[in-house]
């Protein structure tokens, strides 16, 4: 099975608000917030860091799931999100990331 | 503002998160607008260096809208440095310029850094009427070269029209002339005292008579016998609510790194250059007086019809000399907007000093005017 790769788009707005992201499209000036799940896959998004990789040390830790009813859940709002163009996805890492450095 | 940008508001009010930060970057410019509120010396901006020590402090104080202006922030040689740095740090950027320094190079570049929107300043289709208020022959057509340019790459642009006596019959031309460019377009008919307290620039704005012309255009206000309707009966819930954002969850800094509620409201709350940005907002005392003025703590506007539904600024209030009181252009406004007197419009009639006084002069009466 390949691998899922996501990063950051480099071209929306992003800021942490009590633990949440506000994001802003950088397509169409939308603004979305990501509930908890959504931050922490935005959060680890670096590019380089498979989804498979993230859910288990990122998702499972936190939220009492079984991982692959996880990956599942995680790997449709990775698509949502790319859907919005908030993430980018890729089978393979995405070494020329260069996403910000969101607080 | 939409629903969801009002449920993030009222989080960060509630967390006091300063999420609106207008950062003047320089107060030089190459234009020399007559109405202009600020003076074009250079009395020692922020380096390169301490703008980017500021980012980094906002970022971490929550700071999610940047809104980069000045002065005229392309006269910057350090612009894109700095615009860089503010993209990696993942604010909403948005620019306030002429535009007149943005040719297809400056546009791509504006792209690439992911750029929110760019606000340009616009104030009539014709270029006798706007280059006279802009004081540089051909702005108009550079401005509209810069518009086009932008637009060229995708990007969100607004044309603001200040409106003044120069040019208060040209604001449909400039919405046309919006249209056409395929831009958004805002109208503000105030013009405001400079920042060092100089009222002279007053003069330029329109009267009365204009001003109910500009509110009753549905063009401009959408429904106008709603928006012109006399005030509801004020409930005591709306004398609880907030003057406006600033200090709340918007505040102002100037090239030199003082930070004010707004850039309207030059009320000195500290220098980011001796403090940290979070302390000044968190904890300057004049802030914190700001931040503690409820709609009912001001002087005059608890008793007036038009509490809830004014637009007053606080700024102007407090460069007319009491931040808790009205502030009488926007007390003009809602008479504009309604045919109905302030209570500081009315007070003053009340106080008028008698303009006929009749003296007796031994048997001699005599009229003085």
């Amino acid at each position: 099975m390949s691998r899922l790769y996501l990063a950051r788009n480099p071209r929306v707005a992003a800021r942490a608000l009590d633990g949440e992201m506000m994001i802003m499209s950088g397509r169409d000036s939308n603004l979305f917030t990501l509930n908890k799940t959504a931050t922490i896959l935005w959060q680890a998004a670096d590019g380089l860091t498979p989804l498979d990789e993230i859910v288990g040390r990122r998702i499972c830790s936190e939220f009492e799931v079984e991982p692959s009813v996880a990956l599942q859940d995680a790997e449709s709002l990775a698509r949502d999100l790319a859907s919005h163009e908030i993430l980018q996805l890729s089978e393979h890492p995405i070494p020329q990331f260069n996403g910000g450095v969101a607080r | 503002m939409s629903g969801l940008m009002q449920e993030v508001t009222a989080k960060a009010l509630k967390l006091n998160i300063p999420l609106n930060v207008q950062l003047d970057l320089t107060y030089r410019c190459n234009e020399r607008c007559v109405h202009c509120y600020l003076d074009h010396d250079d009395h020692g901006e922020m380096t390169t260096a301490e703008i980017k020590r500021l980012l980094d402090e906002m970022a971490e104080a929550g700071v999610f809208i940047l809104t980069l202006s000045g002065g005229e922030i392309f006269v910057r040689k350090d612009l894109f440095e700095i615009l860089e740095y503010a993209r990696r740090l993942m604010f909403c950027v948005k620019l306030k310029t002429n535009a007149i320094l943005i040719r297809e190079r400056e546009a791509q570049r504006i792209k690439e850094l992911g750029v929110e929107s760019i606000q340009i300043s616009i104030y009539s289709h014709r270029a006798e009427v706007h280059d006279a208020v802009t004081l540089v022959a051909g702005s108009l057509k550079r401005s509209i070269d810069a518009i086009r340019f932008l637009k060229s790459q995708g990007l969100r642009v607004v044309i603001a029209n200040v409106l003044m006596t120069e040019n208060m019959n040209d604001y449909a031309g400039v919405r046309a002339l919006a249209e056409e460019l395929g831009v958004e377009c805002t109208l503000d008919p105030t013009v405001t005292p400079m920042m060092d307290g100089d009222r002279s620039p007053l003069r330029l704005n329109i009267d009365q008579n204009a001003l109910q012309k500009v509110f009753r255009d549905p063009a401009l206000v959408g429904n106008v016998d709603e928006f012109c309707a006399i005030p509801a009966k004020t409930q005591e819930s709306d004398l609880e609510g907030l003057p406006c954002s600033a200090g709340h969850t918007a505040c102002y800094v100037s090239p030199y790194g003082d930070v004010y509620p707004c850039v309207q409201f030059p009320l000195p709350t500290g220098n980011v250059r001796r403090e940290r940005f979070v302390d000044i907002w968190r904890d300057s005392k004049a802030m914190n007086e700001v931040r503690s003025i409820r709609l009912k703590d001001l002087t005059t506007c608890p008793q007036c019809s038009h509490v809830a539904t004014c637009t007053r600024c606080p700024g102007l209030a407090f460069m007319k000399g009491n931040m808790r009181g009205p502030s009488s252009q926007d007390c003009e406004k809602s008479f504009a907007r309604t045919g109905i007197l302030s209570a500081n419009m009315l007070s003053k009639r009340r106080t008028l000093p008698t303009l006929v006084q009749i003296r007796v002069t031994s048997d001699l009466t005599r009229v003085m005017a």
